[in-house]
């Protein structure tokens, strides 16, 4: 069972978050009037990696907010909760699994 | 090799049964392969298998960074049925069901299929609909299926609750479908391989892909550089992490999927049950044990271990279903980590890179599909030409829109 600390009602646990996918994913401003491999790049490819995942969850059963979170995808570590719209914190990962 | 036979089982018997040759043996690299398979997984070794068995290409290697059929392949809950939706599907996991039912005559080693029936459950009369309708469209592929009443799913499941917390308002089963012994099938096929010439070699891990020209050409392990005319990437889970090594990017998400035993019991179930709508799935495997499964771990996940929260819905659903199993223990729980693709349908075939192809996207369905994964890669990668039976399910469909949505479609899930 993961631990979230959501930023504005402290640590719960992941039964009350629902989980996002992954983050800084930027919709392109004008979809129209890109080709379809760009498009379907956007929708569908992610990074997927076993490490550090920059990842949305949202406090469904709490503060009902969404958050970033920096997790280790084979430790399940959580590195970092941060606001929505901040860039992703640099993680040497050697260091943070340290 | 040893012929498995009742004949050779009685005379090994009298020496003891100390001079069994080994199934198959360890095989130290050589320079150079007309194709490298990465992952001894069922789907790895099928492909091998196949190359060699049935498409001529001799000088095969399988790649296993652990021990042959060490990961998803052993991790499931050995469910074999071909109940889909779309004619894609349909056909193409309807081969792969009628290959599992020649499999263990032709490998000489008893995958233990068997037969039992696979029973999906519905809820609600919105369940009912939709299920006639699935029914429909499965018996339009020409594949088995037959809706049944409360009263015949309890003839034929005497322990389960129809008055659940979602009572049971009906189900429909396929006949044929049921469940195979999942170590039996990966050790199967590494020894048919293995007979027929391919060098199987564990313990050696992909480090990278020799790339040219966008063409592959070799691959690098922790055993040293190996060349090879084709590569075949075959790794579930992992998939993403090994096509990053090329620079290609896929649509796939990985995330742990939970299987867990009871306690070994007399039977009492003798098919397998699942129910889309508390998500989970059930059946009682020789030795006895209740085996169970249900949803991924909704979160990216490369941990072949899985969450208190989804054991417990598990169980829990299971017992809204099977009262009775409240008083089983659970012996044992484990994950796997599995490739879930946007549209839940594998992703087959060739990629951007020439001579490279990848077979992933299985999600939580890849074990039935092993011997036609096998078969189509296998034919895909002899000919350099894509098997009809996959066409549907290339890389590219992404771009194209043509998803093929077995999640939204068939009502079971993956």
């Amino acid at each position: 069972m993961l631990q979230i600390t959501c930023p504005w009602c402290g640590p719960r646990n992941e039964t009350e978050f629902s989980f996002g996918g992954e983050s800084h994913i930027i919709r392109p401003v004008r979809p129209e009037s890109i080709s379809d491999r760009d498009w379907s790049d956007y929708q569908f490819l992610r990074e997927n990696p076993k490490g550090t995942h920059y990842e949305r969850w949202q406090h469904r059963f709490g503060c009902r907010q969404w958050i970033n979170v920096a997790r280790d995808t084979l430790s399940h570590e959580i590195y970092s909760v941060y606001p929505m719209g901040d860039p992703k914190p640099v993680f040497d990962r050697k260091e943070a699994l340290l | 090799m040893s012929h498995y036979s009742f004949f050779n089982l009685a005379k090994k018997a009298l020496g003891g049964h100390k001079n069994w040759a080994p199934a198959w043996r360890r095989a130290t690299p050589q320079k150079h392969y007309d194709v490298v398979i990465i992952g001894g997984g069922g789907h790895g070794l099928a492909t091998a298998y196949y190359l060699a068995t049935k498409y001529g290409v001799g000088n095969v290697a399988v790649l296993e960074k652990g021990w042959v059929g060490g990961g998803n392949t052993g991790r499931n809950t050995q469910v074999v049925r071909s109940n889909y939706f779309y004619p894609e599907s349909a056909a193409f996991y309807d081969h792969s069901l009628k290959l599992y039912e020649s499999l263990s005559r032709e490998l000489n080693f008893n995958l233990m299929l068997s037969q039992r029936g696979h029973l999906s459950l519905a809820h609600s009369e919105h369940e009912m609909e939709i299920m006639r309708r699935n029914v429909n469209a499965i018996s339009l592929n020409g594949i088995d299926a037959r809706e049944l009443s409360p009263a015949e799913i309890k003839k034929r499941v005497p322990l389960i609750n129809l008055n659940a917390r979602y009572p049971v308002l009906g189900g429909f089963v396929q006949p044929r479908g049921g469940i195979a012994r999942h170590d039996a099938v990966a050790w199967g096929l590494a020894r048919g391989a293995y007979n027929a010439g391919v060098d199987i070699i564990e313990n050696c891990a992909l480090t990278g892909f020799d790339i040219s020209g966008g063409r592959v050409t070799g691959v690098q392990t922790s055993k040293g550089a190996i060349s090879a005319g084709s590569v075949g990437v075959a790794v579930a889970g992992h998939s993403s992490e090994v096509a990053r090594m090329a620079d290609l990017k896929l649509p796939i998400t990985s995330m742990s999927l939970q299987a867990m035993v009871t306690e070994p019991i007399k039977p009492v179930l003798d098919t397998a049950v699942i129910s889309p709508t508390i998500h989970m799935y059930v059946s009682q495997s020789d030795r006895g044990e209740i085996v169970l499964g249900g949803g991924a771990d909704v979160y990216n996940s490369y941990a072949q271990r899985g969450g208190m929260r989804t054991i417990e819905d598990n169980v829990a659903a299971l017992l809204e279903l099977f009262p009775r199993f409240s008083r089983l223990k659970l012996m044992r729980q484990w994950a796997g980590v599995v490739d879930i693709s946007p549209d839940t349908s594998p992703i087959l075939g060739k990629t951007p890179i020439d001579n490279l192809y990848i077979n992933c996207g299985w999600g939580t369905g890849g074990f039935k599909a092993i011997p036609a994964g096998g078969d189509t890669m296998a034919y895909t990668i002899a000919h350099k030409t894509v098997h009809p039976l996959i066409n549907a399910f290339d890389l590219q469909r992404f771009e194209r829109g043509a998803l093929i949505d077995e999640s939204a479609a068939s009502g079971v899930a993956h």
